[in-house]
């Protein structure tokens, strides 16, 4: 599961369900601090859900995007 | 009793422990200590004290800790390290007295002192000769702390290091971690069950990750011993062997070459993530980097590097990471890492592209305030040639933090690139006028934000900045290396002290 490294708004979604992804690969943008911070996959895997939608706020440590 | 000969004495201390324990470490990819000292020290130089310590036990050869002085790189240095085919390397009355002496040698000697820690506490049994009095191991912590910036003190962790052992490292100007092997703990799982009731594993509770990525009480990751010797190796290359003296310059490289230019890769939006490593590669001596606290609060870059061979600290926002916003954890590496050089005459150069400090209730709860003035602290009382460079943007107390032009840094410079001020403009115009945004009709508003906007990029332009005197030059981004390598070369006889004064009261 990958999780916020911090409190922000989700900015895009950039993977859906199914999506084979790389290591490394950005899955998601998050906004915070008026900054764009990239969300990238720890391992390669295929998306298995994606938990939350572009405009929800997300707290520190909340999931994001499970891989497996 | 049969009398052993002198032969027999010296095959015990040089053998260690029993074959099985050897085995038992060997299968964990552990050295013996003999051989990790071996591969530490140049041409196997080593003069050793104490090696008949507790001799006449007959199963504690060495007490358990070898000591001694070897040369590294050339250069002196005095080492303690646990033999854990000895009762898994713990300390009895002797091996205190050991690292006790040791450490007074490197006291004496001026040269820098490395603990390779593989032990599992005290021997309870032996508590009344080893805890608790004046030559007790209380004694070996109360030494590193008064050795503290005198010397450089490396700890090496290739096993546990556990209860008040914990503490070596905690005293060490930097602790290497052998991943899967090395652990730091207060309390054993089997104690944290017993006495908490929290069922847990030892990797979870004090292992190498979690200390080098979560709780910061680890600096380096090694993937094996041999990793983990060849770091700190490489680590005293940049530093003196002690206070009173320069760190050695090196042959100057150029930096790696790369087909892209810093001029192509810094984002023209302020907003953007860009790999601040990029622009590092790009600055120093090809092949110069030793990072200090990679795995931990990544939103920050805090290495060592040489620019010309002159040994440097460079400390980084990430705007890949977090944007790069500082945090507590953040400040925390940045304060300790700012001690380390300032300690040893190394040079800070502080790269900024930092939208603040971090806002919530989570922070503050966790005392972001207290934690940030600790950086500000340390870099406030910094007297080495001190570098800001504004590489994109300096926003509010990031721009303090980072070594801002009220701090007395020798030059602030900034990039063309460059963006100083309160908040970046999004922020600050909804700051400002809010409450009149609200009133207007819709349609009106994109236009009057537009136009704000602009008004207040013209009142923080850089070269406005300049005009004021507020920073000291402005620079293309593909010159920030040449006028790196000039300004630390004017600076090196730079000769200041801080204030006079007992000493300060440090945030904690």
């Amino acid at each position: 599961m990958i999780k916020a490294e911090m409190a922000g708004t989700v900015w895009k979604v950039l993977v859906k369900e199914g999506d084979t992804v790389e290591e490394g690969q950005e899955v998601m943008i998050l906004e915070s601090m008026k900054m764009e911070i990239p969300v990238e996959a720890e391992e390669a895997g295929v998306v298995k859900r994606v938990v939350v939608n572009e405009g929800d706020f997300i707290d520190v440590d909340a999931d994001l995007v499970e891989i497996e | 009793m049969m009398e052993k000969s002198y032969r027999e004495y010296k095959e015990e201390i040089a053998a260690g422990g029993a074959p099985k324990y050897h085995e038992k470490n060997a299968a964990q990819g552990k050295l013996f200590v003999r051989d990790r000292l071996k591969r530490l020290f140049d041409d196997d130089v080593f003069v050793e004290d104490g090696a008949f310590a507790n001799i006449m036990a007959g199963d504690l050869p060495a007490d358990g800790v070898v000591t001694g002085i070897g040369k590294i790189n050339g250069r002196t240095v005095c080492v303690m390290a646990n033999d854990s085919t000895i009762k898994a390397g713990s300390w009895g009355k002797r091996t205190v007295e050991k690292i006790i002496r040791i450490q007074e040698t490197a006291e004496k000697l001026e040269v820098p002192m490395l603990y390779l820690v593989d032990s599992a506490g005290a021997r309870i049994t032996d508590q009344i000769e080893m805890f608790p009095g004046r030559r007790g191991a209380g004694r070996i912590f109360y030494n590193q702390v008064k050795l503290s910036g005198r010397i450089p003190q490396i700890c090496l962790l290739f096993g546990p290091s556990a209860a008040g052992g914990a503490y070596i490292p905690a005293f060490c100007d930097i602790v290497v971690m052998v991943q899967g092997n090395a652990s730091m703990y207060l309390g054993s799982p089997r104690m944290a069950e017993k006495v908490i009731g929290e069922k847990v594993d030892l990797e979870t509770m004090g292992g190498a990750k979690m200390h080098c990525s979560v709780s910061g009480c680890g600096d380096v990751l090694a993937k094996t011993e041999e990793e983990a010797i060849d770091y700190a190796r490489r680590y005293l290359t940049y530093f003196p062997q002690n206070f009173r003296t320069k760190p050695d310059v090196a042959e100057s490289k150029l930096p790696q070459s790369f087909d892209d230019t810093l001029e192509d890769i810094i984002p023209k939006n302020q907003n953007a993530a860009f790999n601040m490593y990029h622009l590092i590669d790009r600055v120093i001596d090809e092949g110069s980097f030793c990072e200090i606290k990679k795995l931990f609060a990544k939103e920050l870059i805090t290495g060592l590097a040489r620019i010309d061979g002159q040994p440097v600290g460079i400390l980084a926002n990430q705007p890949k990471s977090k944007g790069g916003v500082l945090f507590h954890d953040s400040a925390d590496k940045a304060a300790k890492f700012i001690n380390l050089c300032d300690a040893f005459h190394i040079p800070l150069i502080f790269l900024s592209d930092v939208p603040g400090f971090m806002i919530g209730t989570q922070v503050e709860k966790l005392g972001i305030i207290r934690h940030g003035a600790k950086m500000i602290f340390a870099m406030s009382e910094a007297t080495v040639p001190k570098l800001s460079v504004i590489v994109r943007k300096a926003y509010g107390a990031g721009l303090y933090a980072m070594a801002g032009p009220a701090f007395e840094p020798d030059a602030c410079i900034a990039l063309t690139t460059a963006q100083i001020a309160v908040m970046g403009p999004e922020a600050a115009i909804n700051a400002v006028y809010a409450n009149k945004i609200e009133a207007m009709p819709e349609d009106e508003r994109a236009d009057f934000i537009a136009q704000k906007t602009a008004e207040y990029k013209e009142e923080i332009d850089v070269y406005r900045l300049a005009s004021e005197l507020v920073i000291d030059d402005v620079i293309e981004p593909n010159e920030l290396r040449q006028s790196l390598v000039q300004r630390l070369a004017a600076y090196k006889t730079k000769n200041v002290s801080f204030t006079e004064r007992k000493h300060g009261v440090n945030p904690v």
